[in-house]
């Protein structure tokens, strides 16, 4: 049951996108969220849905997948939606009943916002699709390694969530153990009002938490036998290179940025 | 100072600190053992007779309370060193998930080597030829979570590999694990030992490992109280027994079966033996 859980999902291929340089990729994915938010009618927002769904295709990663991998947002894109409808009250009114008022103008501004939520989350999702958790963490270390000179610990950070992603599954295996251990002894974990199942699950997270600290320890002391102390020159056995792909990816993001701009000045803005 | 000797322990005792006011017992006391380039020692020891306290003692993971530790000469106590020593003795733990950093197999090799600043080309062939060394060079794009005990291990001891340690310690590396996975880390480190001459120590509470070992310490109480070669360790069995520790299974059988007037060599330790031994006594020893 917990297994089904995805964060960060990587399907590993060979596509043009998933050989993009990791900060190549951040940096495209980054400007990408920000044209999304840019789009001021719906001339400029079909050029970047149009971007998302080339970029989904050619890294041959399935549409069912992505959109199987939304299923738990939809509530959400629902609601930010029919919200925007009670928000905006331009254009012909449609329906004017005790206090609610339906305009065109708020179904366009809904429509809208769903479409713009959707891409979002297709452009960033094929980030993590696309690129294995330790590139990206990778990558993000490496995009942000200025920092270090205003004494930000860009590195420890870095492999602080390498292991938090490394412990991933090795916790939710643990989770699967306990909860089998304690069922063994007669836990009733699935039945009840929700107080109860919540006060069942106390049971499992205190061993999970006791279980963690001492991992924790005894990571420290490994890692502490293998030369870590967070603040020598570490050096990377993958090396990371710009090639043309990532050339490639900046022009048509930087084209579409003039694209983007361009539409919302000729064709005005709907929302 | 003599070079032939790897580590040595120069009357070492070490307590763990204590919760409370009183101060817990020593977990080693006065102990002395020298360890030669390209020994393969084992120590045995029940639970709380101090093996495992030596493992974190050798490479200055912790320091002695009294007395000197040496590794290839530098004093452990000395801060300035500790970089050096590590990069002579690596330790490979009992829990193979809490000693793994990466999220895939190469990369965890690799940690190691990236922490003392090698070369990215030359850490790609220090990884290469660990993995190798071990024989889990197939499985180095692999995520560790999905490997079996005996694989996650030998990643593991890939990792200290990759360090090019001379000397590479292990605390009851196998106890976590079903005998098939027991099997393949005993291999590996045999093949380390014989083949490669890293030195290699042991601790463990199996006997049939350290039956293949140079050399066999026994640990009881903090002390060490046999030290010698696996046949003249297991002929004082009333020392094992002391130590809470039993002979292996087919020394145990021949004992038995000598004071029931069978005639057996002196010695036996292994399977092999036994069978030796128990096939020379009925073809003419055992029979007048």
């Amino acid at each position: 049951m917990i297994k089904d859980i995805t964060i960060g999902q990587y399907f590993p291929g060979e596509s043009f996108i998933h050989r993009l340089d990791a900060r190549a990729k951040l940096i495209v994915v980054f400007l990408a969220l920000v044209e999304i938010f840019l789009c001021k009618n719906f001339l400029s927002l079909a050029l970047i849905v149009l971007f998302a769904v080339v970029s989904v295709a050619i890294s041959k990663i399935s549409f069912k997948v992505v959109f199987k991998g939304m299923k738990m947002i939809y509530f959400i894109i629902v609601l930010t939606s029919v919200l925007q409808i009670f928000y905006n009250d331009s254009g012909t009114v449609l329906l004017d009943w005790w206090k609610i008022k339906i305009t065109t103008g708020g179904i366009f501004t809904a429509v809208f916002m769903a479409i713009r939520i959707i891409t979002l989350i297709l452009v960033s999702s094929l980030l993590t699709y696309t690129t294995s958790p330790t590139t990206l963490t990778d990558g993000i270390s490496r995009l942000l390694s200025p920092l270090n000179k205003i004494k930000v610990p860009v590195d420890t950070l870095a492999m602080m969530m390498t292991i938090a992603l490394r412990f991933i599954p090795t916790l939710i295996e643990e989770i699967d153990k306990i909860m089998n251990a304690q069922k063994a002894r007669g836990a009733d974990l699935d039945s009840g009002n929700l107080v109860q199942r919540a006060k069942a699950l106390v049971p499992i997270f205190i061993p999970l938490f006791v279980n963690s600290f001492r991992r924790a320890y005894e990571l420290a002391f490994a890692m502490e036998c293998r030369c870590y102390n967070g603040n020598n020159k570490r050096t990377r056995m993958k090396q990371m290179k710009f090639s043309w792909r990532d050339a490639v990816a900046f022009v048509v993001i930087a084209v579409m940025l003039a694209g983007i701009i361009l539409l919302n000045y000729f064709f005005g803005a709907v929302i | 100072m003599n070079n032939d000797f790897l580590i040595r322990f120069c009357d070492v005792s070490f307590r763990y600190e204590s919760d409370n006011e009183t101060p817990l017992p020593l977990a080693i006391k006065n102990i002395n053992i020298d360890i030669k380039k390209g020994e393969f020692v084992a120590i045995l020891g029940h639970n709380g007779s101090g093996k495992s306290t030596i493992a974190k003692l050798s490479n200055a993971i912790i320091l002695p309370e009294t007395g000197k530790i040496f590794v290839d000469g530098m004093d452990t106590a000395d801060e300035n060193l500790e970089y050096e020593i590590r990069q002579k003795v690596g330790v490979v733990f009992q829990n193979p998930d809490n000693q793994i950093v990466a999220t895939i197999v190469e990369e965890d090799v690799a940690f190691g080597p990236e922490n003392l600043g090698i070369e990215p080309k030359e850490i790609r062939q220090r990884v290469d030829d660990a993995l190798k060394a071990v024989g889990m060079y197939e499985y180095r794009l692999h995520e560790p979570h999905k490997l079996s005990g005996g694989q996650k291990q030998r990643v593991a001891i890939a990792g200290v590999m990759a360090m090019q340690t001379d000397c590479i310690v292990l605390d009851e590396p196998t106890a976590m694990l079903d005998p098939k996975g027991r099997e393949e880390v005993m291999k590996s480190l045999l093949r380390l030992n014989r083949e490669m001459g890293k030195t290699v120590i042991l601790i463990t509470h199996y006997m049939d490992e350290a039956v293949k070992a140079d050399r066999v310490i026994v640990m009881n109480g903090g002390n060490v109280v046999l030290d010698g070669t696996p046949k003249e360790v297991f002929a004082h069995e009333d020392v094992i027994e002391n130590a809470g520790l039993e002979l292996p299974d087919s020394a145990k059988l021949a004992l038995m079966l000598k004071k029931k007037g069978v005639n057996l060599p002196d010695g036996i330790l292994t399977p092999d033996e036994f069978i030796e031994g128990f096939k020379f006594s009925v073809s003419g020893g055992a029979l007048n």
